[in-house]
Parts: C-alpha cells; sequence; structure tokens
C-alpha cells in the first residue's frame, strides 16, 4: 500500500471553509506525482455537505467527531491528527495557512518530528522530491526549499492553488471516529465575530484606502466600491496608525500579505512596506492625484486622478454592470 | 512566576530586500536591523504583567554578536536581564525553537511572550513549536490577554473576529499589534540598560529540518498603464477589469 499524503481541512460553525477545497486540490495533485494515496482529515460535529466531497476526487475522508470539538481545541486537534499520522504512516501533511493551519501545523510538527514549510505559494516535484517556493519578507523575495526529515508538512497559502473539480468521481469512503473525551486544556470558549463582512486574508477582492482619505469619515468611498464589487475593505499602515481603521484591515508587512484576483488601492502612495503585503496580487488597480506615486509601479491600470472624484463614479458604474 | 520575552533582530521593514550573490543570504548591503515589530508587543506585556506580579523578566534571542542591540533594546524597556545563545549559522524555525526551549527550562520560566511572526522570514511558528516541546500550552496572534491565579484568557486575532482562548500556565503567547501600545525606553531606561547583564553561551545544537535551495527576487511587474486623470477614465478602466482582467 502506497504511503499517505493527508489533507486537514478547516470548518467553522459545521461549514468547510474555502481553503479546505484549496487543500483538496493540492493533495490530489501530489499524490499523483510522489505516488502517494490522498485521505482528508476533519475535526468537528456535524458538518455540512461532506457526502458531495467526491466531487474534489477525494476518496477517503476521516471525520473525528465531538460536539465539544465543534470549536477549535489546539490540544485537542494536534493529538487527533498526530495519533492518526503516526497510525497510518502518513509522509506528507498539508494545511490551509489560515490562522487555524498556522497555529496548528508547528504543534503537529513537533509531535510528528516533521519539518514544516509555511505559507507556500508554489509546489513542484524534482527528481522525486517536493520543492517549495514561499515568499520571505513579506514577498520582497522569494525562497525555494525543501524539506530534509521523513515526514514533512506544508501550509498553503490561501487564495493561490485553485480547487478543481473532478469528473469521473470515485466513490467516497468516510470513517467517521467518535471522540470520547478530548484533551479540552486549551480551548475556544468564545468566538467574537468582527463588524466587517468579509476579511481581507480571505477575500477574493480586496478595495484599500490611505492617507489620501483624508480622514476616517470618508471610508465610505472606499466601503462603497467594496461593496459594489463583492469585496473586502482594507488599509495602509497610515490610515491604521492614524486611527483610522482597526489593524485587523491592514495591508502590508506589519498587517498582512495578500494575493487577491483583484487589490484596488485608493489614495495609496505605497510604501515600501505596503507594496511588499500586495504586489502579487493578480490585478493591481491604483487611484491616487500623485502620477509619481510607488503604488503606480505595481499597478495593472491607474488613474492619476483624485479619490473624492474617481471613487463615486468607479462605484456607479460597477454597480450599473452589475444590475 | 518568571517571565521570558524572546526577541528576534531583523531587517528594518522600510529596508530593501536583495538576494545575495551565493542566492542563500540577503545582501546586508544598507540593510539596517532593528528589533522586530511584533516582539516589542511582546516586551510591553511581559513588563506589564511583570509590574502587576512582580517577577522576573529574562529577554532571550537566538543568534550572531548584533542581536545583542535588539537585547538591549529589551532592557531599555525594563526587562531585567538578557541571554543571547549565539549561533553563527542560519537556523530554521525548529532548531531556533530548539534553542530556546533549552534555555527556557533552564531559567524555569512558565510564562513566555514573543512576537506572533518575525518580519524577516515570516514563518510565524517559532512560539507554538517552543511550546509542543516544553509541552507548554500556546495561544498565537493574541490582541488581548488576562492572567488569573494559573487561567490564562486571551483573545486570538482570526479571519473576521476573534476566538477567546482559556488555558493554564505554563504557557508561550504569540504577539500582534493591537494587545498594547509598546512604551519607550526613556534615557534612565537606555542608561540603566547599559548595566545590566547579558549572559552569552552557545545555543544548544539542533539539525534544520529544511534546506533553504534558493532565494530570488519576486519577478519585477511591468509598470501598467495610467488611463487618466480624473472620472472620465472610469468608463475605459472598467471596460479592462471586464474585458482583459476578466474580474467583473
Amino acid at each position: 500500500m502506497a504511503n499517505k499524503i493527508i489533507g486537514i481541512l478547516e470548518q467553522r460553525e459545521g461549514k468547510l471553509k474555502k481553503t479546505s477545497f484549496e487543500v483538496f486540490s493540492v493533495i490530489n495533485n501530489l499524490a499523483k506525482q510522489l505516488n502517494l494515496e490522498s485521505e482528508a482529515i476533519v475535526i468537528g460535529n456535524e458538518i455540512d455537505n461532506l457526502s458531495e466531497l467526491s466531487k474534489y476526487g477525494i476518496s477517503k475522508l476521516v471525520h473525528f467527531k465531538n460536539e465539544q470539538l465543534n470549536n477549535y481545541s489546539s490540544s485537542a486537534y494536534k493529538e487527533l491528527i498526530s495519533d492518526y499520522a503516526k497510525e497510518v504512516s502518513a509522509e506528507i501533511l498539508i494545511f490551509p495557512n489560515s490562522s487555524f493551519g498556522k497555529d496548528l501545523a508547528p504543534l503537529v510538527g513537533v509531535r510528528l518530528n516533521a519539518g514544516l514549510l509555511i505559507d507556500c505559494i508554489h509546489l513542484e516535484v524534482t527528481s522525486g522530491e517536493l520543492i517549495a517556493t514561499r515568499p520571505i519578507y513579506a514577498g520582497k523575495a522569494l525562497m525555494d526549499a525543501k524539506l530534509l526529515s521523513p515526514v514533512k508538512i506544508v501550509t498553503i497559502r490561501p487564495n493561490v492553488f485553485k480547487p478543481t473539480l473532478i469528473e469521473n468521481t470515485n466513490n467516497l469512503e468516510i470513517v467517521t471516529k467518535e471522540i470520547n473525551s478530548p484533551n479540552l486544556k486549551t480551548r475556544t470558549i468564545e468566538f467574537k465575530k468582527s463588524e466587517g463582512k468579509l476579511d481581507v486574508a480571505e477575500a477574493d477582492i480586496i478595495v484599500s484606502g490611505g492617507r489620501g482619505l483624508k480622514g476616517p469619515e470618508n471610508f465610505y468611498l472606499v466601503e462603497n466600491l467594496a461593496e459594489a464589487l463583492g469585496g473586502a475593505v482594507g488599509a495602509s499602515r497610515a490610515a491604521v496608525d492614524a486611527g483610522w481603521r482597526p489593524h485587523r484591515e491592514q495591508v502590508g508587512q506589519t498587517g498582512k500579505t495578500v494575493s487577491p484576483s483583484l487589490y484596488v488601492a485608493c489614495g495609496i502612495s505605497g510604501a515600501i512596506q505596503h507594496l511588499a503585503g500586495m504586489s502579487s496580487s493578480k490585478y493591481i488597480v491604483a487611484i491616487n492625484k500623485d502620477k509619481d506615486a510607488p503604488i503606480f509601479s505595481v499597478a495593472d491600470f491607474g488613474i492619476a486622478g483624485d479619490v473624492f472624484d474617481v471613487l463615486p463614479v468607479l462605484t456607479e458604474e460597477i454597480k450599473k454592470l452589475k444590475s | 512566576m518568571k517571565i521570558a520575552v524572546c526577541v528576534s533582530h531583523v531587517p528594518d521593514t522600510a529596508t530593501k530586500i536583495k538576494v545575495g550573490p551565493d542566492e542563500r543570504t540577503i545582501d546586508p548591503a544598507g540593510v539596517t536591523y532593528i528589533i522586530n515589530p511584533y516582539d516589542e508587543f511582546a516586551v510591553e506585556e511581559a513588563l506589564k504583567t511583570k509590574e502587576k506580579f512582580n517577577c522576573e523578566v529574562i529577554a532571550i534571542s537566538v543568534g550572531s554578536d548584533s542581536s545583542k542591540e535588539t537585547i538591549r533594546k529589551a532592557l531599555a524597556m525594563g526587562v531585567d536581564k538578557g541571554v543571547l545563545l549565539k549561533d553563527d549559522n542560519p537556523r530554521d524555525s525548529f532548531a531556533v525553537a530548539k534553542a530556546l526551549a533549552d534555555e527556557i527550562k533552564n531559567q524555569g520560566c512558565d510564562l513566555v511572550f514573543m512576537g506572533k511572526q518575525s518580519v524577516d522570514y515570516d514563518n510565524s511558528i517559532v512560539g507554538q513549536l517552543t511550546a509542543e516541546l516544553l509541552d507548554y500550552s500556546c495561544v498565537t496572534v493574541v490582541v488581548d490577554f488576562k492572567i488569573e491565579n494559573d487561567k490564562i484568557i486571551a483573545e486570538s486575532e482570526i479571519e473576521g473576529g476573534k476566538e477567546v482562548v482559556e488555558t493554564q500556565l505554563p504557557s508561550i503567547i504569540t504577539t500582534q499589534k493591537g494587545l498594547n501600545e509598546p512604551r519607550y525606553a526613556s534615557l534612565k531606561g537606555i542608561m540603566a540598560a547599559k548595566k545590566k547583564v547579558i549572559e552569552e553561551k552557545p545555543a544548544v545544537s539542533s539539525e534544520n529540518l529544511t534546506e533553504i535551495l534558493k532565494l530570488k527576487n519576486p519577478p519585477a511587474k511591468q509598470p501598467g498603464r495610467i488611463l487618466g486623470t480624473d472620472s472620465s477614465a472610469v468608463p475605459e478602466l472598467v471596460k479592462l477589469l471586464r474585458e482583459e482582467a476578466k474580474i467583473l
């Protein structure tokens, strides 16, 4: 029997997160190239639509089930995953590089004596070896690296590996393991939802505002465009440090590093810390009065004009197009 | 209670990063180094906790002699003493965590703060690795921290909100912007720091589990098109987004 590659899925409130589907496509791809058998693990209580996962090419899913495990508990999750990985002699484990994956993967790593490559944006197999590319210095440089340990752990950046649907679906075997007394030493007792609808770390479209907005009272211009596009609101460090926006919206080296399909920078000049955090976005639009601002050096399309003039018109045009 | 705060000496975030000729390290020319920005929140939280419980705080760093600058910065903010775990060779996160875990155990620290990630290699895993090596509990990306008796309640920032996490000492907390406002080192603090002890010892030996094959600069982006200087350029922008970027 072939060795295993295991994908760790993430659920919140019984629903699989989008990153879980990205994990599927990575484990399927690597399983083929490395001649491994792929499996997925999910931990929680009741989880929606598990039987539909066969269309993502998954043939086996192990569901560790207990109502106390619906909320994340690092102490319980790390034990379940590492014990199972040992039991089936897993060779590679793939986690999403979300808050959940980043918290959990290293704990499992110590228990399996596995090296870790974090936040990978490209994976390939060369002469039977897994080579990963990952950004460092918030994207100012890239690193190619490999793991030297027998068991290997990789976390993948959200929004980079696209989920793929498989036409000829296999039968999906779901193994449910009821867990009796999970180790709840470290556990989530409450989730405080933030007001914003979408988080910049997860969004496929981001509209960010900077000092050019002149004050927090004008951010409705950014919010309106984000809403019209179905995207999340981001902010530059200047806007966050001035207290105009919460830190969770900050994009850049001391905020979040993002790679959405579309990034719209409004009134952001493009300090090096900001460019590092967003220049790997697929398409970048910049709107800024100063035509010499560094943001235009990474933008695909730019308007060297006033955000107060451009944003309302752009928002209206997008709304018209979508209606 | 005895507190450790782990600090890392990293290139300033305003620095341009150029890959060196060996393609394994960055070109040190023109790079200035600072205390890792997230570690400043760790130092502040350690000092706040010290003020409440009247206990000792030790700053620990793994690296070469130059890391003493960053330890000195923590001392100037009010940390009691420093330990430099010396290693001139590059270590991966696992090897750094092994050195830290060894010293935290030697010192008998039961509460440890460190930044949620260092802004050089951006791994964001040293805290968790160190905790698991020591069998300590761990809460990451913390923006609110309370401790009562041996019980910890910490808020961890995640996508779309905050998880309120409950756990117990001994514990490692990794700190995020928003947790506190790090104090400035006063002149008195800077003078006092010069007299504080930085103990130097070799970092416990450990093998790297990762191998860097190559560093490269990201592909340069072609500068794009400036479509106009006011809202009259909006229709063309929308057309490009729809037809070229296929986004709308």
